[in-house]
Formats: structure tokens, C-alpha cells, sequence
């Protein structure tokens, strides 16, 4: 095995192909992009400094040169033939492949309303140069969606003294990531800050300077922002006849109905060891995928694993969730100083927890909750709920034990 | 270049918890200051060099910090990477404990 093909150059293609390369892998090895750029982290996106949006590539073309990564920006991938193994190129080479990695990612969900081409896009650098172009005092900016990416760019905005208002169709912002409570805690934080919500709304229509929703009022605006969810990229994977769902299909190995083709990041479903498959959109997963699937192509057989885990910022708070908190969970708070912490326990087993606070000042508490919830422990709930319980010490003690 | 160390005062020892740290500002600058779990006592940079973060916010085990956004670890003794996404070492300076107090040589 020679020849490893990776088709997305985003987070995840770029970490497994460097991972290959850590892996032993010495085979020629390419990574093919749609965007024009060296890859590059989407992170910093919704953090502009100073008014411009913030390039910040996940590695140099030095280091990809000296990685023995060929890359191939700009180029999409047309058609994949599985069982010729090979992949046709926008630019209208067909490369074959012994292994080939589909880390494809998501785009962005479409409005259909009327006026719906009216609404920029929250994905990509251009997408956020196009918003943050335009942004500027003064200037009233319209949200469509009011989960993390939407939430994230509303308090940049206001922190530019940009008007914002979130149109979200349920009747409460951040429900599908974040816990209620602290869902609840970051909505009352945006409306202190200004943000003017539009809940339990659907759009009719997008006009030059308002939104009009379904019930006929009118949201003025002059820039109109869709974040209403992304969708994962299935679309080469679908049509050359591999297993899809919510993303490509993939077995714990992060291996795909074809058994030379993996998928990692956005696009893939990983199919859970309680039956069915998930998907996670996060920086640190497409990461993990990554390597997981990198050493797995190199000859591995390594089970993904990893405890889901994200972060946003909004404002000076940190929100941090690891684990996939569930409402049937019984929940343990911990208040702590500029902050509070809840561990969510299933039949007495600890399977999540998350934090708000000012800054990263829950980061360390989340983190050593992943390790107790990775060492698979049943805390005693009290201890959990008593901040002069040192988390660490209770990892300690679990692991002596 | 001076041969002369020049000290700056800290905090005390009991301000950091062991296997911990605490962010330590001077000189318009910003240092990260740890307590190792054989309460040695040991001073970085105090961002990680992947993006401008905090490491003081950071959780501390045995004689690493970890980068409370990405993860990225680092061996606070010597400054070095051990864990991507960080690649490029923290600088480190002298720390020490005169009773009780810690100092540090940012020089």
C-alpha cells in the first residue's frame, strides 16, 4: 500500500495527514481542498482582531512540503469510483488510490424562504470576511438561528456595537448543544447585552432591509446572516454507492462500507457501541477522528472512542460540555467562584458534565471531569455538588482504586 | 547580556495549590508560575504558543499543563511541547522559594 488520497483539506484531512506521516506512513500522500488556501482553523473565524478576520493556517507550506504532503488547494473532488479506486478531480486528473480518507466536512444548511440568496453564509473565510466586511457600527445585523455559531457571532457583533437580532423557530435559543441551564444563563446574557430575540418564528421572506417573519412583523436589517445548522457532505460518498445516513457511514473503526475508504470530522457517522451512529461537529473531534483514522490506514485497528467535548465563548463566558448531557440524566451542580459546573450521572454513573464561567475558569473542572468520566467512575453525588471536593483527588482516588 | 540575576517577587508558596498554577503579570508582560507535586516551584511563559491562551487556566498533572482550548500540553519544568496542536516550546525562567515566597527571574 502506497498511495493515500485525503478529499477535504479542513481540520480533519489536515491532521490525518500529518498524522499518517507520525504514523510511519511513507507512501505518497495527498490532500485535496476546495478553498484556495494553505488549510487553515475555522475557530478564530468568529473571533476577528481588530475588524479583520484572522487567517490562522493549521500548518505552513513548508511544513506540508517537508511532511511530503502533496496539496492540492482549490480543486474539488467530482466523482469516486470505489471499486477502480480512484477519484476524478475538478481539475480533471482521476488520482487512484490504495487508502482513501473522505473528511468532506458540512456545509452550511439553505434557507428557502423568498429572499432566502439575500443571506450570507457562516462557514468558511470568505464567509466571515463577506460578514465582518460589512459589519460595522451602526449597521443592524439579523441572525437567522440562534445555536452556537449564530450565538457566538451575536456577541461579537454587539461587543462592535452592532445592532443584532437572533430569529431562532424554537422557543429557546442553544437547545440542542447546550444544557438548558446554562442555555438559559448565556439567552438572559445576550438579552442584557442587547440582543433582541424573535423566538417560536419562522421566515416568510428576506427583503433588502428587513427579515419578515411567519406571523407578518418585520425585523429590520441590512445584513442577514443564516446559521441555521450545517448538513455533512455526503454527496461523493452517496453517489459512488457507499453506506450513508446522518453523514457517511462508518464502523468503529472509522472505516466505511468500502473497506479501503475511512471517514473523519463533520461528515461521519461512527456507529456508537450502544447500536446506531453519530456524528459530531467539533474542532476536537475532527481532530481525534483524525488520528484515529490516520493510524488505522497506516495498519492499525483502533475503536474511536473519544468523549465528545466542545467549547464556546461568548461574551467573557467559556461554556464547556464534554460527554452528551441527556435530560433523563440526574444532574449535580456545583457552584464555584465566577462560575458553576453540572455533572450529569446515569444510573449513578458519571457520563457528562459541563461548566460556564468567566474565561476558561471551568476549563481545568471539565477536564478532569472527562478523565472521571473516561475512568468510568459512580461519584457520590454530594462530593460532586461540595466545591471543596477536589476533583483531582477524586480522579486519584479512583485510579488507586 | 548581565550576569546578574535579577529577582522579581511573586507570590507566596500557599497562593498556588499543589499541582497548580497561578498567572503571574509584570513588566507588561505575562508569566505562568507552578507549583510541581514535590512543591518545587518552576515559571513559563504564560501563553500557549499555539494561540494566545492563558496556561495558568490550565489543568496541571504531575508536571504538565495542558492548554485549557486545544488540548495542546507542555512539561513546565523544561518548557517543552509534548502534545499537538502545540509545536513551538514555552520559554521558561528561574523560580525558586525563599521562605516561603516565590520569586522569579524574568530577565
Amino acid at each position: 500500500m502506497d498511495r493515500i488520497l485525503i478529499i477535504g483539506a479542513g481540520e480533519s484531512g489536515t491532521r490525518a495527514a500529518v498524522a499518517l506521516r507520525e504514523s510511519g506512513f511513507t507512501g505518497s500522500l495527498t490532500l485535496v481542498g476546495t478553498e484556495p488556501h494553505l488549510p487553515y482553523e475555522r475557530p478564530p473565524l468568529s473571533k476577528p482582531l481588530d475588524g479583520a478576520v484572522q487567517m490562522k493556517p493549521i500548518c505552513g507550506a513548508e511544513a506540508l512540503e517537508a511532511a511530503g504532503i502533496d496539496y492540492r488547494p482549490g480543486i474539488s473532488a467530482s466523482r469516486l469510483d470505489a471499486d477502480a479506486r480512484s477519484v476524478a478531480l475538478g481539475d480533471g486528473q482521476t488520482r487512484v488510490y490504495d487508502k482513501l480518507l473522505l473528511a468532506t466536512g458540512a456545509r452550511p444548511r439553505q434557507l428557502t424562504c423568498p429572499g432566502a440568496e439575500r443571506a450570507l453564509d457562516f462557514r468558511t473565510y470568505a464567509d466571515a470576511a463577506a460578514i465582518f466586511a460589512r459589519a460595522e457600527s451602526g449597521r443592524q445585523v439579523a441572525i437567522i438561528g440562534g445555536g452556537l455559531i449564530g450565538m457566538e457571532l451575536a456577541a461579537v457583533l454587539r461587543g462592535k456595537g452592532i445592532d443584532v437580532s437572533v430569529i431562532e423557530m424554537a422557543p429557546k435559543p442553544l437547545g440542542r448543544a447546550v444544557p438548558p441551564r446554562f442555555a438559559a444563563r448565556l439567552h438572559a446574557r445576550h438579552e442584557e447585552e442587547g440582543v433582541v430575540f424573535h423566538l417560536g418564528q419562522g421566515l416568510s421572506e428576506i427583503t433588502d432591509d428587513a427579515v419578515v417573519l411567519s406571523d407578518g412583523s418585520r425585523v429590520p436589517a441590512d445584513i442577514v446572516v443564516s446559521a441555521i445548522g450545517v448538513q455533512p457532505d455526503v454527496a461523493l460518498a452517496e453517489a459512488a454507492g457507499l453506506a450513508v445516513g446522518n453523514g457517511i457511514l462508518t464502523d468503529p473503526y472509522l472505516r466505511t462500507s468500502d473497506p479501503n475508504i475511512y471517514a473523519s470530522g463533520d461528515c461521519a457517522a461512527v456507529a456508537q457501541p450502544g447500536g446506531g451512529h453519530m456524528r459530531f461537529e467539533s474542532w476536537r473531534n475532527a481532530r481525534a477522528q483524525a488520528e484515529v483514522a490516520a493510524r488505522n490506514m497506516a495498519g492499525g485497528k483502533e475503536a474511536f472512542a473519544a468523549i465528545p467535548w466542545f467549547w464556546t465563548d461568548q461574551y467573557d463566558l467559556g461554556l464547556q460540555v464534554a460527554g452528551l448531557p441527556h435530560p433523563d440524566h440526574q444532574s449535580v451542580t456545583r457552584q464555584l467562584e465566577g462560575g458553576e459546573l453540572e455533572f450529569y450521572l446515569d444510573g449513578g454513573r458519571l457520563v457528562a458534565a459541563a461548566g460556564l464561567g468567566l474565561g476558561n475558569g471551568i476549563a481545568k473542572d471539565i477536564k478532569l471531569s472527562e478523565m472521571l468520566i473516561a475512568a468510568g467512575v459512580s461519584p457520590d453525588p454530594g462530593a460532586l455538588a461540595d466545591a471543596s471536593v477536589n476533583l483531582k483527588a477524586l480522579l486519584k482516588s479512583a485510579r488507586a482504586a | 547580556m548581565s550576569n546578574v540575576i535579577t529577582w522579581v517577587p511573586a507570590c507566596k508558596l500557599d497562593d498556588i495549590e499543589q499541582e497548580g498554577a497561578i498567572r503571574f503579570d509584570h513588566g507588561g508582560r505575562t508569566y505562568a508560575i507552578y507549583r510541581g507535586p514535590d512543591d518545587s516551584v518552576y515559571c513559563t511563559a504564560g501563553l500557549c504558543t499555539h494561540e494566545a491562551i492563558h496556561l495558568a487556566d490550565g489543568l496541571v498533572m504531575d508536571y504538565e499543563v495542558e492548554c485549557p482550548k486545544h488540548s495542546g500540553a507542555f512539561d513546565y519544568r523544561t518548557g517543552e511541547a509534548i502534545r499537538l496542536p502545540a509545536c513551538e516550546n514555552l520559554k521558561t525562567y528561574p523560580a525558586e522559594i525563599v521562605d516561603g515566597e516565590v520569586r522569579v527571574a524574568l530577565g
